[in-house]
């Protein structure tokens, strides 16, 4: 189970990665979901993977830790609120400069100009 | 009663206000907003005052909803994070006024995002717990996003666009650091930390430098250091002129992140992760003072030169942290109340002037004469011989803190030579700037925009904190040095941030 979720968590965080290092606001975006699913992910097994148990402590013998699932609500909740803001904002470069490419080279010559 | 919550105070403030701001004012909602903000910003100020008396007798914790740490999250105020409050309202309230005179009505909603951007960063200053720094540091980052797009603007677009890119990876970055530490150390508490950081051996000792090593990397991105900084200057030069002011205490966030937790956390008493990442921050800094330096002198703009302003100070301040002694924290405690005052003044200088000059705005180029050309040219001035670090005015003497800090032969030979290296190339590019846009006017015509006095006091109110500075620069110099003894041992933070129960009755 361990290998399984690592690698899915490597996987996810590397094809971020990826996308994120592209030029384009689409990808990027896409990007930084998919790195928000893989970090969410991750802290959700920091309190250690175990099955079929309460976060509960005392009552039983084993227990799944409850904190990284409070981490994990937290984040996610923010990252939903930060996907919907880049997304507008990225609707709207692509809608007022006329290009998603996030260093456009025409205006960059304006900019070096300044 | 409110004085035992005294510590969670300056975040309600803001918090409430800027709810308040939220609901529907009428017609005519821009009076009332403007009266709610500012009323705020006052309390706010009363309110930091009556909490850096009241850390002078020692940290005050508030454990909220009565959980006793490290099992609930403390809010802790020590004479550092009371300190960075003060700061915070004493620049707040300035830049609001300034910003009451118009420029708050170019976009929507202005003072609640203004009130949610210093609930935000007030937040980061007070906590004493790291999952909630992150929680904080959402709050101030979506805030400013909203801010910097104020007004709107097609330069404004794309650099928001980069900054809003770079914090969310950053954000993501400061995720996987707590889910690092939480996974080894099993606490996100501050002080809770420090002790189990330093009892780590082995693979664990190992995991958590990593850990460590990636939060430097986040607060770097947050204070704007060498490869993490090109977002700044383009981002601070062209958002409005409040914006940018207000954003002078932003990279402080990070630099007094970096302050808090690589003293108490990651400091001298770490064990196995004793003094991380100080080598990096010594090169990065030298380095970023050096870029500084340079991108002052080919700005073109002097938006631009007083967004690498802040760049240098950066670089100045966390190159004097990483020297690790009490002197060189105090030093960078001095610069860094006189470096947020100043840059935030001349913000507000650089946009009069663009206003009042029209059509060449802040370009470094032969301009028509203002319409207060006098009153500026004096308030540059002022604000000039401060940033560059000439005396009489509190830029010199942080200056020489950060000279005397520096204690070995090699230090003295690296940070000397770039600190006054970058003051001179500081000293070139605002003398020529200052020159070309009051000297060399075209004979004619007068600019006939004209700033309400009000805005022109609003500044000159940070003039005044600058001189206050100098003036009291001796019982100031004695605060930061308490400070600098407690973050050099941190056993009292510690220690006060266990014992802090339950505040209520």
């Amino acid at each position: 189970m361990e290998a399984l979720f690592s690698i899915t968590v490597g996987v996810l965080t590397a094809c971020s990665v990826y996308l994120i290092l592209r030029g384009r606001s689409f990808p990027i975006v896409m990007g930084l979901t998919m790195l928000s699913y893989a970090v969410n992910l991750f802290l959700f097994s920091t309190g250690r993977l175990v099955l079929n148990q309460l976060p509960i402590i005392g009552n039983q013998a084993e227990y799944t830790d409850p904190l990284p699932q409070a981490f994990v609500l937290t984040a996610i909740v923010i990252g939903f609120a930060m996907t919907a803001y880049s997304i507008i904002l990225a609707v709207r470069v692509r809608g007022e400069l006329g290009t998603d490419e996030v260093n456009a080279p025409s205006t960059k010559d304006e900019e070096t100009s300044r | 009663m409110l004085y035992q919550h005294l510590v969670i105070m300056p975040i309600l403030i803001p918090l409430l206000a800027a709810l308040l701001l939220l609901l529907p004012w009428g017609d005519n909602p821009q009076p009332y907003r403007r009266a709610i903000g500012l009323i705020s910003c006052l309390a706010l100020l009363v309110v930091a005052i009556a909490l850096v008396v009241k850390v002078s007798e020692g940290p005050s914790v508030y454990a909220l909803g009565g959980w006793q740490a490290p099992f609930g999250i403390v809010l802790v105020a020590d004479r550092l994070a009371a300190l960075m409050v003060l700061l915070t309202a004493v620049l707040a309230l300035p830049v609001l006024w300034y910003s009451c005179y118009g420029e708050d009505s170019l976009g929507s909603h202005f003072h609640a995002l203004f009130q949610f951007q210093i609930t935000g960063i007030i937040g980061a200053f007070l906590t004493g717990d790291l999952f909630n720094l992150f929680v904080f540091f959402e709050i101030l980052l979506i805030s400013s996003y909203a801010l910097l797009m104020h007004g709107g603007g097609k330069f404004k677009l794309r650099s928001s666009l980069h900054y809003v890119i770079l914090n969310l990876t950053g954000s993501s970055l400061f995720l996987i650091v707590l889910g690092t530490l939480y996974g080894i150390t099993g606490t996100l508490n501050m002080a809770d930390l420090a002790v189990k950081v330093s009892q780590l051996t082995g693979d664990e000792a190992y995991i958590v430098r990593a850990g460590g090593l990636m939060l430097l990397i986040v607060f770097a991105l947050k204070s704007a250091l060498l490869p993490l900084y090109f977002w700044l200057p383009q981002a601070y030069a062209t958002t409005t002129g409040t914006v940018a002011a207000l954003f002078a205490i932003m990279t402080k966030v990070g630099i007094y992140a970096i302050l808090r937790t690589f003293t108490l956390i990651f400091g001298e008493h770490a064990g196995a992760a004793a003094l991380l990442g100080y080598e990096w921050l010594w090169w990065l800094g030298l380095a970023t003072l050096a870029i500084g330096g340079i991108g002052i002198i080919g700005s073109r703009d002097l938006r631009l030169v007083t967004a690498y302003l802040v760049v240098i100070s950066v670089g100045t301040m966390l190159t004097t942290f990483s020297m690790n002694s009490e002197t060189s924290i105090a030093a960078v405690l001095y610069y860094l109340i006189h470096s947020t005052l100043i840059t935030a003044a001349l913000f507000l200088i650089v946009d009069v002037i663009a206003k009042q000059r029209g059509k060449t705005a802040s370009r470094i180029v032969k301009g028509r004469r203002m319409a207060q050309h006098g009153t500026l040219s004096l308030m540059f001035f002022i604000a000039a011989i401060a940033v560059i670090g000439m005396p009489p005015f509190s830029g010199f003497i942080g200056k020489l803190f950060i000279l005397e800090a520096a204690r070995t032969g090699a230090q003295v030979a690296l940070l000397w030579p770039l600190v006054l290296g970058t003051s001179f190339l500081v000293l070139i590019s605002l003398s020529r700037a200052g020159s070309r846009i009051f000297w060399h006017n075209f004979t004619g015509k007068v600019g006939e925009t004209r700033h309400a006095r009000g805005q022109l006091t609003a500044i000159s109110l940070l003039l005044v904190a600058i001189v206050g500075l100098t003036v009291y620069a001796d019982p100031v110099s004695q605060f930061i040095g308490h400070i600098a003894d407690e973050l050099h041992h941190p056993a009292g933070y510690i220690e006060a941030s266990f014992g802090g129960g339950v505040v209520y009755d």
